[in-house]
């Protein structure tokens, strides 16, 4: 579009000196909420009402557990996703058929924290089909199919702790990662019960390969590396002539393990980890590895019984790098590195030094190279560590304070964000040379840019993902809410475009161009190849059947009523067993169904879905149930009664609906 | 407001008449005011709403064939027998005794495979419409069963 020059060149000059007078001001935090945004920004961002958004944006919920789905540009909320923390609204965690996602080793665990949403690719792509992410707390790895925005698999990882750098893919998706973020004791229970002391003896790391079946989605660990004692954080995969390769940052080689903010911080570099993933494929391949204690669960959702799955796997097979030279080498890197982001071209590897004051990049070439002539300054723990001067392509100086991370646009240019200096900084990954930058209100953690971590950037936006909003918002007491901020970086300058609030901390987030997505949508279920064990194919099929004390509900729901919708006969002391069958077949019907006294949460039905409501009641009378999504102007009267009568009640068990022609 | 707020406000305004009065700009600038760039983009939803109707010609009746009515009446049971019963009194939707003969067998097989349309354009429909209050659920069934459902009706 058309800009008056004047205006331009007006704006430019006090933003420049903004940034010049924020940056020169201690605490390097920018101060107002006012900034001069262009004058068509609004134009921009408007989506017209009736039409869809050009980008979904699937941003990690962080604390939440769950993953937020965003049209972009307009910013609009469209979905969350329950993935690793229970949902009252949906009834994920509650409903019978979905307590087995959460299942662990650990038992049931209703939350999580989950960081990094990763979508899988096609040729170093991303193809539209599933979103990875994962959970930090209790390590575990979801896959979300993007047919049904559900959550449709999820693995545990063993012997991690703390699954921060994850869930990376490598271009087809034979993999994704999931490395460690502290470092701990592993194998059977004598090796694990040691003291904290003993951290550089008895402690490892571990980085994990999982494979998802390209059909199915089901998840196992193909491989588990043990690495020497440290903090992974990030990582990402080589492309182009790096494939094969998997590049992991880590931090805290001073081995500490009390006070990290101060012992963790003493080495002046610490290190890229780069893996040669297609040879530890070749040694698992060849049974080189041996299997390892570590009990761990794969649960996996099936469309067809609309229930989970689960698979318990007592043991990993782990590579130990000491027995395999070329398998992993370390690459130094200033200083607690966080990002490690690898360029569209796959040529150079950005390691973003969390507390360095300038972006060290590596070349994969010489890298190569470094390797094939052995220059090597030493080892750590008795993995080779490479020359930093021997593997760097060069630093971008004094970029800002805090790199965090880092993506690309297909024009050779890398856009880092900077938490300390509140910014995002755009660079030319070639020539190592800042071309613009911005200030973000305020703390950027990670950024995005459409297809920004691929071989195949689509470009168009960077979206900046705050830690903090203060003052930008109406305010809602003590916790605030947390912000995304949308730039077009169409033009030579990155220009804000749109401020918008997130549900949970949006830790990163990816986006895709929605005609990748929206042809996969499953728009219901097909009643017919509903294999649910206690499906009702029909009102026909609606019953009541007690087995000892659980009485057995075969329910249907349909515009507007529930069949059977009157029960009686059931007796305190029994566990009644609703499952509920939504007979529609068409988009955008779902039923619920609640009933009073339930001690877990509503169901959300599909159409054509079934799923099962735990009730037990606990006081003699008449209970009501009703449908809790409005579906058609008689919703109001979808609803029903429960009779339970004492124990030792004589009332014969039966359901039905009364109909005003019942006899026919 | 801020003074120097105002200020900026107003030279944005000013920009913007300038911009709309520019002439010669380029074709993307020449749309209204906060008009987006996604005309390619479909609306969502009122799908089936454009769909051709089926006329008296498609549809042809000769003798009852009772293997397609069991078929018919199988699906019934999974996907109609909810809110249409099999005698004349109404449910959710009208009982189905007689159908065939108060309804057209095109008109019956729209409704069925071409509910939105017909709730949309159809008099008759919308008239059902007023006494059920339930808009009739597509329940997306092929022609073929959809067909198979009317020779069922026409055993009642």
């Amino acid at each position: 579009m058309k800009r008056p020059l004047l205006f331009t060149t007006g704006t430019l000059t006090l933003a420049g000196l903004a940034f010049v007078l924020a940056n020169s001001l201690p605490g390097c935090r920018p101060t107002t909420t006012q900034t001069v945004v262009t004058g068509d920004a609004a134009s921009k961002v408007y989506v017209k009402p009736g039409t869809h958004d050009e980008f979904y944006n699937l941003v990690s919920g962080g604390f939440s557990g769950q993953l937020a789905v965003y049209g972009l540009p307009s910013g609009r909320l469209l979905r969350e996703v329950p993935v690793f923390s229970v949902d009252p609204e949906s009834g994920y965690g509650y409903s019978e058929e979905s307590k087995g996602m959460l299942m662990t080793s650990h038992g049931f665990i209703p939350w999580d924290d989950s960081h990094h949403p990763e979508m899988s690719q096609t040729n170093g792509v991303p193809d539209g089909k599933w979103c990875f992410i994962n959970g930090n707390n209790t390590p575990r790895i979801a896959l979300i199919d993007l047919g049904t925005f559900r959550t449709h698999s999820i693995i545990e990882i063993p012997n991690s702790a703390g699954n921060h750098s994850s869930p990376f893919t490598t271009g087809n998706s034979e993999y994704v990662v999931a490395g460690t973020r502290f470092s701990v004791p592993m194998g059977e229970e004598a090796q694990r019960d040691v003291p904290i002391s003993s951290y550089k003896e008895t402690f490892k790391g571990t980085v994990s390969f999982i494979h998802p079946e390209p059909e199915t989605g089901r998840m196992s660990i193909a491989f588990q590396i043990v690495t020497p004692a440290v903090d992974f954080d990030l990582s990402h995969a080589g492309k182009g002539p790096s494939e094969g390769w998997f590049f992991f940052s880590c931090y805290n080689t001073e081995q500490a393990y009390s006070l990290l903010e101060v012992n963790a911080s003493q080495r002046d570099k610490d290190f890229i980890m780069a893996v040669n993933w297609k040879m530890a494929e070749q040694l698992a391949k060849e049974g080189k590895g041996k299997r390892v204690a570590g009990k761990h669960y794969s649960n996996w959702w099936n469309d067809k019984t609309h229930s989970s799955e689960t698979t318990v796997i007592d043991d990993v097979l782990q590579l130990d790098p000491k027995e395999h030279p070329g398998l992993l080498y370390f690459m130094p890197c200033p200083k607690s590195p966080h990002g490690c982001d690898v360029d569209p071209t796959g040529k150079y590897i950005v390691g973003s030094g969390k507390l360095a004051a300038l972006i060290p990049v590596f070349s994969f070439e010489k890298m190569q190279k470094a390797i094939a002539a052995n220059e090597v300054e030493g080892d750590f723990a008795g993995i080779p560590v490479l020359k930093y001067e021997s593997v760097l392509h060069g630093e971008v100086k004094k970029p800002g304070l805090g790199p965090l991370h880092t993506e690309f646009d297909a024009n050779g240019n890398a856009y880092t964000s900077f938490f300390v200096s509140s910014e995002i900084v755009k660079w030319n990954v070639e020539k190592l040379e800042v071309v613009d930058r911005v200030p973000t209100y305020y703390s950027i953690g990670h950024l995005c840019v459409p297809g920004g971590d691929s071989k195949q950037p689509w470009g168009k936006y960077v979206i900046a993902y705050n830690k903090i909003t203060k003052d930008r918002y109406l305010p809602t007491g003590p916790e605030l809410t947390q912000s995304a901020q949308l730039y077009s970086i169409d033009g030579d300058k990155m220009e804000l475009l749109l401020d918008f609030p997130t549900t949970g901390e949006p830790h990163y987030a990816q986006a895709i161009p929605a005609d990748l997505v929206k042809p996969r949508e499953v728009k219901f279920f097909k009643i017919e190849e509903n294999q649910h064990p206690y499906v009702a194919k029909g009102e026909k099929e609606s019953r009541v059947e007690r087995k000892g004390n659980e009485v057995h509900v075969w329910m249907t729901s349909i515009r507007s009523h529930f069949a059977p919708d009157n029960i009686e006969g059931i007796k305190l002391g029994d566990e009644v067993y609703f499952h509920v069958t939504n007979l529609e077949q068409d988009w955008d019907v779902p039923h619920g169904f609640a009933i009073k006294g339930a001690a877990n949460a509503e169901l959300l039905i599909m159409p054509g879905e079934t799923q099962t409501l735990k009730w037990v009641p606990t006081r003699v009378g008449v209970w009501p149930m009703y449908c809790t999504d409005f579906c058609s102007a008689l919703h109001q009267e979808m609803q029903g009664y429960v009779r339970v009568s004492p124990a030792n009640s004589t009332v014969p068990l039966k359901g039905e609906t009364v109909s005003v022609d019942a006899g026919v | 407001m801020s003074t120097s707020t105002k200020r900026i406000a107003i030279a944005m305004m000013a920009l913007s008449l300038m911009a709309a009065c520019g002439g010669g700009s380029d074709a993307s600038s020449a749309g209204p005011p906060g008009a987006p760039t996604l005309e390619k983009e479909s609306a969502g939803g009122g799908e089936g709403s454009k769909a051709k109707l089926l006329t008296e010609a498609d549809v042809t009746l000769g003798d009852i064939d009772a293997g397609m009515a069991e078929k018919g009446k199988t699906t019934y049971d999974v996907k109609c027998q909810a809110c249409h019963s099999m005698g004349e009194n109404r449910v959710v939707g009208p009982g189905w005794k007689g159908v065939t003969t108060r309804r057209k067998p095109e008109w019956i097989m729209n409704m069925i495979v071409n509910t939105d349309a017909m709730l949309a354009e159809d008099p008759e429909a919308q008239r059902q419409l007023e006494q059920c209050l339930v808009r009739m659920p597509n329940q997306n069934l092929s022609m073929e069963e959809a067909r198979q459902v009317l020779e069922f009706m026409r055993t009642l």
